[in-house]
């Protein structure tokens, strides 16, 4: 062979593989911090279940977006009777499920009757009670009969919790899910990846994407390494204190955002000292929340003043109720008869925000008399202990689930805040559905438990992605849990 | 052993003095640090080295200095109840292998290489798993890694000695097992005991250093070195300081231990240096 020849050899080479380069990438490896323990969203709380499958795998009736707005999903359209109690929805035809079978309304059936059921698993299950029936009128059209009118019921239909499933998969969802969005699951390599490929016969506007693989990275060093090394091409939520490696760098985009996850220090309120009004808001004026937003959430966090979203158009701007004041602090503690102050435990989940916020408040704490022992717990640990036994004094925790203040109605609830006034305007809040009405409601609930210091309201957390600057699409906010890929794809 | 004697070991002079003195920096954080190790004050978090602030302040604004003034006084003493429960439960194993042999010996071995078959780190981070991360876990967890250690360098010095007519002459007299591990091997192999922990003190350290970084050590507010290395680690390329001094004192306690080991070693018993002595596990 000549030189000459080798040249045109080599040349004809480069040029080959130049081709796919210049091509748009289609493909997308998203780093993301917890491994869901399953992926069947209908099946478990976990939010690292919704990073993966939402509105990816699976899709509801309708569908949350990015400002938390709900669209159409599966139903083309719906609609709602004068009382509020009939919903009857129209059904998109041709849909499937990714293993090949037909989707009617026969699978909605299937999905809430399942959700309802006495032995359902189903982690938000309390939000579906209001349905008595739901109906199949004909195979493209089904009707939700509630018993009381709820505002939030078409919201709770685009949530995770109620995506449709089929009888004939729902059974493996958790270790194969088969739903009927734009992304088919193929393969899970247990302790590092997710891959979902693009469904070829998706009913609606095909993605920009035709993979995309989930890298469960805990370790945030690891984390900013991958990124830098381009190991993977962003991630939905990374720690705010190594943030700043990537806010002068071009190479990537930053997208601060809100989430629904209310940061509080939550307070047993049925155990002494902290059922004395007089000590919760002592405790409420040792918080110094600006520094605490400043130490935990380098400043991305939101303040908050009561247990509301500050986004959301009901929210109520209460964060002056009890102001940072050591001394009115300390006379409220010596009122109550805790001249010397008194010691307390504060249980610590395994997330950032909560061990660092905790270091800070054991420190503000002392300041005024109290003096806390910090005890650091597993998931598993503090679910059980905290949640579900409500074996704890303090505890630390984001309450991620949007529109939760009715938890604040229930005094089965772990933090165990016992108002009957609370209670009954939120049976009031949850029936009304005029707009001025409820936000009447909701503010006067939001004013109350401020009020009341139920718990210490820090921030709400933000949400600050990292993606490739050559990434587009990706939600800046999470009204709901989950990384939509839908609107995803690479520019030049 | 005479000031001659260390004149004569210039590298023991040396590393003993570093190690009594982060003993003492350590001992000295009981009752003095610059700041309070709990006081968090965001406002003042990432001064680099300052006037007020030697080292610096860390992402809580918590004063570096006496961070690493406790942290080594955690090391110190994690590390060295670890050896204390090593020496208490390993040499008299070791003693009985000896003076009793047959039986007692084969059991004490074959518990050594049961030991020893698992490595340190992973048994301690079994421990640590089973009982929960806290101090007094990660004491247990380097006491036990440490026992086959002390019996074997037991076993090994007394096997030695047991030989010698003085030994014999002490069984015709009369003396059981016990007495003669207790009055003629014991003493004879202090020696080896003492270099052997001093050595071992610098592997609990490190091990105390990891058992902290993947969390399962000292758990906050307490502090060490290893848990400050924990919370630099993902501000590295963005604060490597954080990072650099924890780490930077570890090596320096770690490296003067075991100066001071070589060194004992040499000027307590120079034959002893061609004899080796075991390293134990990392």
């Amino acid at each position: 062979m000549t030189a000459r020849n080798t040249l045109a050899l080599t040349v004809a080479g480069l040029l080959l593989m130049a081709g796919p380069v210049l091509a748009q990438p289609t493909e997308i490896r998203i780093g993301v911090a917890l491994e869901p323990p399953a992926l069947d969203p209908t099946a478990g709380a976990a939010e690292a279940i919704d990073v993966v499958v939402y509105q990816n795998v699976f899709e509801g009736l309708v569908r949350i977006d990015q400002t938390g707005a709900v669209q159409p999903g599966l139903a083309e359209s719906w609609t709602i009777s004068d009382d509020g109690l009939t919903y009857r929805f129209a059904l998109n035809e041709g849909v499937t499920f990714h293993d090949g079978t037909a989707f009617d309304a026969e699978d909605v059936k299937f999905t809430f009757d399942r959700l309802l059921a006495e032995d359902s698993v189903n982690a938000q299950k309390a939000l579906y009670e209001p349905i008595s029936a739901v109906t199949v009128i004909d195979p493209m059209t089904v009707e939700f009969t509630l018993s009381r009118p709820d505002g939030l019921f078409l919201f709770n239909l685009g949530r995770g919790d109620a995506v449709i499933v089929a009888p004939e998969s729902a059974e493996n969802n958790g270790a194969e899910p088969i739903g009927t969005g734009p992304f088919a699951f193929i393969q899970w390599d247990r302790g590092s990846r997710v891959v979902l490929e693009q469904y070829g016969p998706y009913w609606g506007e095909a993605p920009a994407l035709t993979r995309a693989s989930f890298v469960f990275i805990s370790d945030t060093a690891t984390l900013t390494n991958a990124l830098l090394a381009g190991d993977v091409d962003g991630t939905n939520n990374f720690a705010a204190e190594a943030l700043a490696v990537f806010e002068n760098n071009v190479q990537f985009k930053v997208l601060v955002g809100s989430t629904e996850g209310e940061t509080i220090l939550s307070t047993n309120n049925r155990k002494e000292p902290f059922t004395d009004l007089k000590v919760r808001q002592a405790m409420a004026h040792a918080l110094d929340r600006q520094e605490i937003i400043d130490g935990a959430t380098y400043g991305y966090g939101v303040p908050i003043g009561t247990h509301f979203a500050p986004h959301h158009p009901y929210y109520l701007d209460l964060t002056d109720t009890y102001p940072h004041d050591i001394e009115a602090a300390k006379t409220l503690l010596a009122e109550a008869g805790y001249a010397d102050g008194f010691s307390a435990t504060l249980k610590l989940p395994p997330v950032a925000y909560a061990r660092l916020s905790g270091q800070i408040i054991a420190s503000q704490f002392a300041e005024v008399g109290i003096d806390l022992e910090l005890i650091n717990m597993e998931w598993a640990q503090w679910l059980e202990d905290v949640f579900a036994n409500k074996d704890f004094d303090l505890t630390i925790i984001s309450h991620v689930e949007p529109f939760d203040i009715g938890i604040y109605a229930n005094p089965d609830y772990y933090f165990g805040y016992d108002n009957p006034e609370v209670q009954a305007l939120n049976e009031t809040l949850n029936a009304t559905t005029d707009e001025a009405e409820r936000l009447a409601l909701a503010q006067e609930i939001q004013t109350i438990i401020a009020r009341d210091a139920v718990n210490g309201y820090m921030f709400e957390l933000a949400q600050t992605g990292v993606w490739n600057a050559k990434l587009d699409g990706m939600w800046q906010n999470a009204p709901v849990e989950g990384v939509v890929l839908r609107d995803i794809h690479w520019v030049e | 052993m005479n000031w001659q004697l260390l004149g004569r070991h210039p590298s023991l002079v040396v590393g003993l003095l570093a190690a009594v003195l982060f003993a003492l920096l350590g001992l000295v954080s009981l009752w003095w640090t610059p700041f309070p190790i709990e006081q968090i004050s965001i406002a003042r978090r990432f001064l680099g080295p300052v006037a007020e602030h030697w080292l610096g302040t860390d992402h809580l604004g918590r004063d570096i200095l006496s961070l690493v003034m406790r942290g080594t006084l955690t090391s110190f003493v994690v590390a060295g109840l670890g050896v204390i429960i090593g020496i208490g439960v390993g040499v008299p194993l070791g003693l009985a292998a000896v003076a009793w042999g047959g039986i007692v010996e084969w059991l004490v071995l074959r518990l050594s290489d049961i030991t020893f078959a698992f490595p340190a780190v992973i048994v301690a981070i079994l421990i640590a798993a089973l009982f929960g991360p806290g101090e007094i876990n990660a004491v247990i967890a380097i006491g036990i890694f440490n026992i086959p250690v002390f019996a074997r360098v037991a076993r090994g010095g007394a096997l030695a000695i047991a030989t010698q007519d003085y030994v014999a002459a002490a069984r015709l007299a009369g003396l059981g097992n016990a007495a003669i591990a207790a009055r003629h091997l014991l003493p004879n192999i202090m020696s080896l005991l003492i270099v052997q922990g001093t050595i071992q003190l610098s592997l609990g350290i490190l091990a105390e250093a990891g058992l902290s970084y993947i969390g399962l050590g000292t758990q906050p507010p307490a502090t060490s070195l290893g848990l400050m290395l924990r919370d630099a680690q993902s501000l590295f390329l963005i604060h490597p300081w954080l990072s650099v001094v924890p780490g930077l004192t570890i090596v320096l306690i770690v490296i003067a231990l075991n100066i001071a080991g070589d060194g004992l070693r040499d000027a307590i018993d120079p034959r002893l240096r061609h004899e080796g002595l075991n390293h134990g596990a990392g």
